[in-house]
C-alpha cells in the first residue's frame, strides 16, 4: 500500500463508524467549518487537514417531502434535508410521526437506524415527541 | 459584450418522434431528428464537420452518433451535465467555430424513453449518502426544494399549479405536444401525488424523441435558406450536484447564468420577447423567471397567477407546451432551444407569436445543479 494512502479513505472510515455506532463528521484544521458528506480535501478551503469529530446529532429540518407509492408498495414515508447544529446539511428522514406531518424548523435528534441492509443516520423529533 | 456575441448562428432545426416512437432506437430517433435539422438548413452530413452529443444510454455520445451517421469530425464533445447539456454544447460549438476548430456543428440528442421504460439503466453510481433514503429521484429533488420556496416565500401549491395549466393551453395550439386535452387547476390537485406537494401533473412527462441544431459561422450562415438565428449570448453556472449539496434551495445557478448570457448579448430582460425554460416541474418554472430576473426572488408565484405565462398573459414562456405538456424524452434542454429558433423565423403556426426578436432559452441539469442560459436573436440583432 502506498504510504500516502492509508486505507479506507473518509468514505469508508465514516460507514465504518456508522456501523460502530457511532455518527462522524468532518472537521476542517485549516478553515474551522465542518464537513458532510465526507471528503479528502475541504471543500470550503481546500485544505487536506480534515480529522473527525462525533456529531452531536441535533438538527433541524430544513426541507421535507412525503413519498407517495402506489397502495401495494407500501405507505408513504418522509424524505428531508435536515441542518445539523455543526453546518452541514445532510438528507434523512424524521421517523416515530406521520410522514406529513414532519415540518420545515423542526428540531430533531439523529438516531441510527439498523433496521435496514445497512446502518443509516435518520432523525427523531427532538425530545422523543411524538 | 464579448468576442463571442453572433460567432455563429444556428441554420437549421429538427425533431423526430415526438411523444412515442414504439421500436425506434435511441440512435434511430436520434438520427431522424440530425435528417430533419440538416434539410432544413439544405447541408447533408458530408458538411458537418463538427458533433456534439450528450446521451442517458451512451457514455461516449459523439463517438457513437459519429460513427452511426458516417461523420469523421474534427471536434466534437459529449460532455454530460444532465438535462442543459444540449444547451452548453451550443457554447462549445460556438467557441469551435469562432477558433476555427469545425466550420458545421451538429448539436444532436435522441431518447426513446417512454417506449423504452424499464429497459433504461441508469449510467450514475447510487449516492451512498441520499439513495438509502429512498428519494424518487429526480422527483424527491425537486419537491424538497418546492418545500422551501413554499416555506420562505408563501408560494402554494394553486400557484404552481398554474404553471401546469398554462404549459398545457400553449400545448393545446402547438399539434406536435404529447398532452394536449385542457388542465384546470383542480385536475392538478387532484391527480395522483407522488412526491409532497408534487402530484404527477406537476411533474414533466415521459416521451420519445430527439432534437438537433446545426450551426454555423454568421457569415456562411446567410448562403443558406432559413433564415439564420444567431447566437447573441449565452453562459452556463453550476454550484452542486445533489439537492442536499445546493447551497439555497429557492435559488439556482441560472441567476449567475442568465445575467452573463444577458450581458453578453447586451440585452436586459425587458428586451426578451420569448422566454423558453426547462420546466421538469412546475416549481421550475417559478424559480427560473425569478433567477432570470423576470420577477423579484420569491414572487415568481404571484407572477404566474391569473395565466399570466398561459397564452394572451403577460410574458411569453414555454410556447411548445415545455416537458409538462410537449415531451420530455430524458433530457429536454435541446427542446427550448428548438422552439425558441422557430418562433424567432416565424415556423409555430397557430402559436406563432408576432415577429419576435429576442428570444431566451435556459437549460436545466441534475437536481437543479447545471444551468445554461442562451440568447438568440434574428439576423437584425446581430
Amino acid at each position: 500500500m502506498p504510504a500516502d494512502t492509508p486505507a479506507p479513505g473518509p468514505e469508508q472510515a465514516y460507514f465504518d463508524a456508522l456501523a460502530d455506532g457511532r455518527f462522524m463528521l468532518q472537521h476542517c484544521g485549516a478553515c474551522g467549518r465542518s464537513v458532510f458528506y465526507p471528503r479528502a480535501i475541504c471543500p470550503h478551503c481546500g485544505a487536506d487537514a480534515l480529522t473527525w469529530r462525533e456529531a452531536s446529532g441535533r438538527g433541524t429540518v430544513h426541507a421535507t417531502s412525503v413519498v407517495r407509492r402506489r397502495p401495494e408498495q407500501g405507505p408513504p414515508y418522509n424524505v428531508a434535508l435536515i441542518d445539523l447544529a455543526e453546518g452541514p446539511r445532510m438528507m434523512s428522514r424524521v421517523e416515530t410521526i406521520a410522514p406529513e406531518a414532519v415540518r420545515i424548523g423542526m428540531a430533531v435528534t439523529a438516531v441510527i437506524d439498523r433496521s435496514g441492509d445497512a446502518p443509516v443516520v435518520v432523525f427523531h423529533p427532538a425530545g422523543g415527541g411524538a | 459584450m464579448s468576442g463571442l456575441r453572433g460567432a455563429a448562428s444556428i441554420v437549421g432545426a429538427g425533431t423526430y418522434g415526438l411523444g412515442e416512437a414504439p421500436g425506434q432506437s435511441e440512435l434511430e430517433i436520434t438520427a431522424g431528428a440530425v435528417k430533419a435539422a440538416l434539410d432544413d438548413a439544405g447541408l447533408g452530413t458530408a458538411d458537418v464537420d463538427g458533433v456534439f452529443c450528450a446521451s442517458m444510454t451512451y457514455n461516449m455520445g459523439s463517438l457513437t452518433l459519429c460513427e452511426y451517421l458516417g461523420i469523421a469530425p474534427k471536434f466534437s464533445d459529449s460532455s454530460m451535465i444532465g438535462g442543459s447539456s444540449n444547451l452548453a454544447h451550443l457554447l462549445t460549438a460556438m467557441m469551435a467555430i469562432a477558433t476555427g476548430q469545425c466550420d458545421v456543428a451538429l448539436v444532436a440528442y435522441g431518447s426513446n424513453q417512454r417506449s423504452a421504460s424499464g429497459r433504461l439503466v441508469s449510467t450514475s453510481r447510487p449516492d451512498p449518502f441520499e439513495s438509502p433514503y429512498g428519494p424518487r429521484q429526480p422527483i424527491t429533488s425537486y419537491a424538497l426544494a418546492a418545500s422551501r420556496h413554499m416555506h420562505e416565500y408563501g408560494t402554494t401549491r394553486e400557484q404552481l399549479a398554474e404553471v401546469a395549466t398554462a404549459a398545457r393551453a400553449w400545448a393545446a395550439l402547438n399539434p406536435d405536444a404529447f398532452l394536449r386535452e385542457p388542465l384546470s387547476v383542480a385536475d392538478v390537485l387532484a391527480a395522483r401525488p407522488i412526491s409532497d406537494p408534487f402530484t404527477v401533473r406537476d411533474c414533466c412527462l415521459v416521451t420519445d424523441g430527439g432534437g438537433a441544431v446545426i450551426l454555423t459561422s454568421p457569415e456562411r450562415a446567410r448562403d443558406l435558406p432559413r433564415p439564420p438565428v444567431p447566437v447573441l449570448g449565452g453562459a452556463m453556472a453550476h454550484w452542486h450536484r445533489a439537492i442536499t449539496n445546493m447551497p439555497d434551495l429557492t435559488v439556482t445557478a441560472a441567476s449567475e447564468s442568465g445575467p452573463r448570457a444577458c450581458a453578453m448579448a447586451g440585452v436586459s430582460t425587458s428586451d426578451i420577447d420569448l422566454v423558453e425554460v426547462y420546466d421538469a416541474f412546475t416549481i421550475n418554472t417559478v424559480v427560473f423567471l425569478e433567477d432570470l430576473g423576470f420577477c423579484a426572488k420569491g414572487e415568481g408565484g404571484a407572477f404566474v397567477e391569473d395565466g399570466a405565462i398561459a397564452p394572451g398573459g403577460r410574458l411569453v414562456v414555454n410556447t411548445n407546451g415545455g416537458g409538462l405538456s410537449c415531451c420530455h424524452p430524458g433530457m429536454y434542454g435541446i427542446f427550448p432551444l428548438i422552439e425558441a429558433v422557430r418562433q424567432l423565423r416565424g415556423d409555430c403556426g397557430e402559436r406563432q407569436q408576432p415577429d419576435p426578436e429576442i428570444a431566451l432559452a435556459h437549460g436545466n441539469g441534475g437536481l437543479f445543479s447545471s444551468q445554461v442560459t442562451l440568447i438568440l436573436g434574428t439576423d437584425a440583432t446581430l
